[in-house]
């Protein structure tokens, strides 16, 4: 398997670290009810077909990499830096 | 028998071997399995279960029969196959699975009781009574199972492993593979070309044909030349590759230094992994026999082999050779073997309308019936035209057809399609994406077809990188016609083999269906056809066709059973190159090491840091003693350690005080410069992650640290939580771990020593830091304790650590003091109550250990929410607490606690110890636990069980912190 990093290229998965599905990005507010740190914490689908998840590239530049890709047929669909949307949506 | 004037032998260049003892010549440019042939040696080995005696089948590395162990100086490494092995000067090779010897096998009789020893004959046989499972049924097995024998040593051989990068791979340099490397390379690509046979070339080695006019061998030799030449191409003899993974991966396995003799650090293979824009598989076919009564006699070969054993190796199986084929591939072998003197008696065609052959018999409509000749044929019965005949010769070559190679277009859950045409299953282009099937792999079976579709998908995968493959005249070469009348057994009496390797027959494939086993999947677990090194190569497709028949259904519908990597065996020393001993993880050492090995340290592993674990006098005869006496070394003179291994992380920027409150539970921002605050962090589901402490070097500058253990876990973190919810803030941050050196200085005459080292008194309060210039060379001090006593820790750039240790211990020792090693450092700290990740460890909240207030009410922080809901503080919750047992009795971390009284078990634990140690100090051993609602218990008497090692003890609760619990050594 290789995932592209958007600042390194086509690299090995041996250079990544993989952590779980990218709804980790989406964290609750301070007082949001435990309803939704619940699911935030606890809950993941299992999806056969496209799923997204968080790669580190523990070996390389050390991004934090959300990547979109097939479980079925292994496709590598999208590889995007998780800083990337956050500093957009801070700037504006 | 050796032939003369053929074959592309040495001959100048004899080699001398041995097989089973006895010595044999050979040439320069044999396999093993070709210079036994050349001397004669009809059995090579024997059957896995009926232990008949077998030949060499093929002359490839789909061989089933013909594998040996070879015997090197370091090595024994068994099923080699005799067809891939090269000839070197003192080969020592061995037949196996027989006792005493090859033309005596005891277990022979397991032939005569082939009755009983059906298909499934394991599964129905060794089930019942249940107790003879263990003692008598297994070792039973165990001791029949098996083919070749390890030396039972360590491997002592080099291997390798590498990766390689291109555009085009090309898997296979037959007719196919070399036409679409040139056409490729021409065009510029970088394209690597891979074969698993020491010459490349292929099959046209091993034909007679003509190309462009021209000998095929000559004209493969001029187009190895050109390539040969070409900076952009890479040539891989030797090479098999072995697996088709995702996203362009390739597995390959090099023979580097198999084929001669062993030399020290000579690698005896690699593995390698190819990552390629796009490939080509080129692989070729592999033939399959045709199953009849006796069929696995040694003599009866696959027909291909006879033309490769001939015009490659110069050597005949036999000097009167038949032909049983169902199709017109024979007919070639045929000529070639007449021309060089064979006597060809006669081809048996099972196809009616088969065409005549000048100056050799051909019986058209003719089936073989029977084999006969235990240790090497003699003679055959055929039926022809409603009569039995009989026909005496020494080698019969078989050929049921071809099966192209399509085993790497399925490693990626692909499905090959079956061809009618071909009576073969061809590969399903894309099923491996990026990758071309070309030439005989892809169903086109004569020279002209392989050249043609090489160059194609050379054009195609060209077009795919965005080169243009140009103009090129596609060489002139046969075109004959590949036809097939199906014929996978002959019916008859008496048993008929599929599978030469695993022992299975035409009547066990049968049997499996009429029992149910009818999927394909379940017949090939129930007769184990298809599951011995070869994996079926030879017979898969003919057992299936057998399955089909007996199930009434059609091959297509059977379908096959699923191919997966590795095409041939690849060995775990390969992949795994490197990773013996040392070379199993990095290791990392401190720029003390040196000096604490002076001193004769043990060395201790923390994580992949090695770490002195006690630096004993001479006088010294237990570890304890060098322990104890460096705990009160600290505790009443000085010690020196090396803390090095703690993670350093430097944070700098304006938002980076904001950042570090977000990932401490506690507050930093707050924090004057110049000042270092300990701190905690949590992971988000509210458990603690690690703590560390923080200085605050600037205003917009701060050093944090990590625990050793768990350097690597906080980066990794903080790059999360900075990049994931907080990337627009003004800050960066950088491990500096392996940048400083650090040592920690403890004990009453700290400052002593600290103002000898500097020259000055260090003028720092308690949690003070502060730029210093130690010696002339820039450094930082700390003013923190791990150990309880007043305590600081200098850190100077890495390449003067080893300098700055040898110094402070040699300052320390005219003080009384010296250094110290882990073993009193965790002394040190379990005395004073202070935690490591054997306390935190991943299942404990900061008010388990007592540190609830130091998740700051005032604001967000990772881990705040989820610590904050119910469940995760409260008397339920086990609490850090301190042990000290009533009596001398050793204790034990991982013992569990239990109330006075109670029954013992699971359920009625009340806790565990993390962690013990003896302190001289207190002059008794001492441990941290976690014990339910443990802050309301100091005082109370538990049970400290250990029921691994034997140990109860009681003990009584208290605070964990042992030694001077105000804190006033640390302040003064
Ligand atoms: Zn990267």
């Amino acid at each position: 398997m290789r995932l592209t990093c958007p600042l390194c290229g086509p690299r090995d998965r041996r250079e990544f670290y993989y952590y779980g599905a990218a709804v980790y990005l989406d964290r609750p507010a301070a007082d949001a009810p435990p309803e939704a740190w619940d699911e935030y914490l606890h809950l993941r689908d299992n999806p056969a077909g496209v799923t997204q998840d968080l790669w580190y590239h523990e070996q390389g530049c050390g991004s934090w990499l959300k990547v979109t890709r097939n479980t079925v047929t292994h496709e590598i669909l999208a590889v995007d830096a998780v800083s990337a949307a956050d500093a957009a949506e801070e700037a504006r | 028998m050796r032939i003369d004037g053929k074959g592309r032998i040495d001959r100048t260049r004899p080699v001398t071997f041995t097989f089973d003892g006895r010595p044999y010549a050979g040439y320069r440019g044999d396999t093993l399995a070709s210079a036994l042939i050349a001397n004669d040696v009809r059995v090579v080995g024997r059957s896995f279960k009926y232990h008949r005696p077998r030949g060499i089948l093929t002359a490839g590395s789909e061989e089933p029969n013909a594998l040996v162990e070879v015997v090197g100086p370091a090595n024994q490494t068994p099923n080699t196959r005799a067809t891939v092995q090269e000839l070197f000067e003192g080969l020592v090779a061995r037949s196996q699975n027989r006792w005493p010897s090859l033309s005596l096998d005891l277990l022979e009789v397991n032939d005569l009781a082939a009755p009983f020893l059906s298909a499934g004959f394991y599964y129905k046989t060794f089930m019942w009574p249940r107790r003879f499972w263990e003692g008598i049924y297994e070792p039973l097995i165990r001791r029949a199972a098996g083919l070749g024998r390890l030396s039972g040593k360590h491997d002592e051989g080099v291997y390798e492993k590498a990766w390689a990068h291109c555009d085009l791979l090309v898997i296979g340099a037959g007719p196919a593979g070399l036409m679409a490397a040139l056409v490729a390379a021409r065009a510029g690509a970088d394209v690597i070309l891979c074969d698993e046979s020491a010459e490349m070339g292929g099959r046209l080695l091993s034909d007679e044909g003509q190309i462009d006019g021209m000998p095929a061998a000559d004209w493969t030799a001029a187009v190895l030349a050109e390539l040969a030449s070409l900076p952009n191409l890479r040539l891989m003899p030797r090479t098999t590759v072995t697996g088709a993974y995702d996203d362009g991966t390739y597995g390959a396995l090099e023979r580097v230094g198999l084929h001669r003799s062993p030399r020290p650090n000579l690698p005896r293979e690699c593995f390698w992994r190819i990552v390629a824009k796009r490939s080509i598989l080129a692989a070729g076919a592999l033939e399959r026999g045709i199953a009849f009564q006796d069929n696995d006699r040694p003599g009866v070969m696959l027909a291909g082999s006879l033309a490769t054993y001939l015009n490659r190796y110069g050597v005949s199986p036999g000097k009167r050779v038949a032909l049983f084929a169902n199709n017109g591939s024979v007919r070639a072998t045929a000529r070639s073997l007449k021309a060089a003197g064979v006597e060809v008696v006669a081809i048996l065609d099972s196809r009616p309308d088969a065409p005549d052959e000048p100056g050799i018999p051909v019986h058209k409509g003719a089936t073989v019936l029977r084999a006969r000749g235990r240790m090497g044929l003699h003679s055959l019965s055929f039926a022809h035209e409603g009569r039995v005949h009989a026909l005496e010769v020494d080698c019969l070559g078989v050929s049921g057809g071809w099966n192209p190679a399509v085993h790497l277009t399925c490693h990626r859950n692909g499905r090959p399609r079956w061809s009618d045409e071909l009576a073969a299953f061809v590969p399903m282009e894309g099923a491996v994406p990026g990758m071309r099937v070309a030439g005989a792999a892809a169903g086109s079976f004569s020279t002209h077809a392989c050249l043609a579709s090489g160059a194609e998908a050379a054009r195609e995968s060209l077009a795919a990188l965005g080169r243009d493959g140009g103009a090129l005249d596609l060489p002139r070469a046969e075109d004959a016609p590949y036809r097939i009348a199906p014929l996978w057994t002959v019916p008859g009496k008496g048993r008929a083999w599929l599978d030469f390797a695993n022992d299975v027959t035409v009547k066990d494939v049968t049997l499996a269906a009429q029992e149910g086993f009818r999927s394909v999947e379940h017949m090939k677990r129930y007769t184990t056809q298809g599951m011995a090194p070869d994996q079926g190569k030879s017979s898969n497709v003919a057992a299936l066709a057998v399955l089909a028949d007996a199930t009434g259904r059609g091959i297509p519908e059977t379908g096959t059973t699923t191919f997966r990597p590795p095409y041939t065996p690849v060995s775990i020393a390969a992949m795994g190159a490197g990773g013996r001993g040392a070379g199993f993880a990095p290791q990392r050492f401190l720029t003390s090491d040196q000096a604490s090995r002076d001193r004769a340290a043990p060395m201790v592993e923390a994580g992949l840091w090695y770490r002195p674990s006690y630096f004993p006098k001479p006088q010294e005869t237990t570890w304890r003693e060098a322990c104890d006496r460096e705990v009160r070394m600290v505790r009443e003179t000085v010690g020196v350690s090396d803390v090095s291994t703690l993670g350093k992380i430097d944070v700098q920027g304006p938002d980076a005080a904001r950042f570090l409150d977000f990932v401490y539970s506690n507050t930093m921002s707050t924090l004057p410069v110049g000042k270092v605050r300990y701190g905690l962090m949590l992971r988000e589901d509210g458990h603690v992650l690690d703590d560390g402490t923080c200085a605050r070097l600037g205003a917009q500058h701060w050093l944090i640290t990590t625990t050793t253990a768990a350097a690597g876990l906080v980066m990794r973190h903080l790059d999360f939580v900075h990049q994931a919810f907080c990337a627009g803030w003004q800050l960066r941050f950088v491990s500096v771990t392996e940048a400083w050196a650090q040592f920690a200085i403890a004990g009453p005459q700290a400052r002593a020593l600290v103002a000898s080292a500097l020259g000055r008194a260090p003028e720092l309060g308690f949690m003070g830091c502060a730029p210093v210039t130690v010696q002339g060379v820039a450094g930082r001090l700390f003013r923190i304790s791990f150990s309880g006593e007043e305590g600081y820790e200098l850190a100077v750039p890495t390449r003067f650590g080893e300098a700055l240790f040898r110094d402070l211990v040699a300052r320390a020792e005219t003080m009384g003091g010296g250094p110290y090693g882990m073993e009193a450092l965790n002394v040190l700290r379990i005395e004073k109550g202070f935690i490591t990740h054997a306390e935190i460890h991943g299942r404990v909240t900061a008010f388990d250990i007592g540190m609830e207030k130091m998740v700051s009410g005032k604001k967000d922080c990772i881990g705040k929410a989820a610590a904050m809901r119910p469940g995760m503080q409260g008397a339920a919750r086990a609490q850090m607490v301190g042990l000290k047992p009533l009596s001398d009795d050793v204790i034990t971390a991982g013992a569990h606690l239990f109330a006075q009284g109670v029954d013992l078990g699971r359920e009625t634990s009340a806790g565990y110890v993390t962690s013990v140690g003896y302190s001289p100090t207190l002059h008794s051993h001492l441990a941290l636990g976690f014990l339910a609602n443990g802050r309301a218990r100091h005082g109370e008497t538990v049970r400290l069980v250990d029921r691994l090692r034997g140990v109860d003890v009681l003990c009584t609760v208290t605070s964990p912190v042992f030694h001077d619990p105000k804190g006033e050594k640390l302040r003064a």
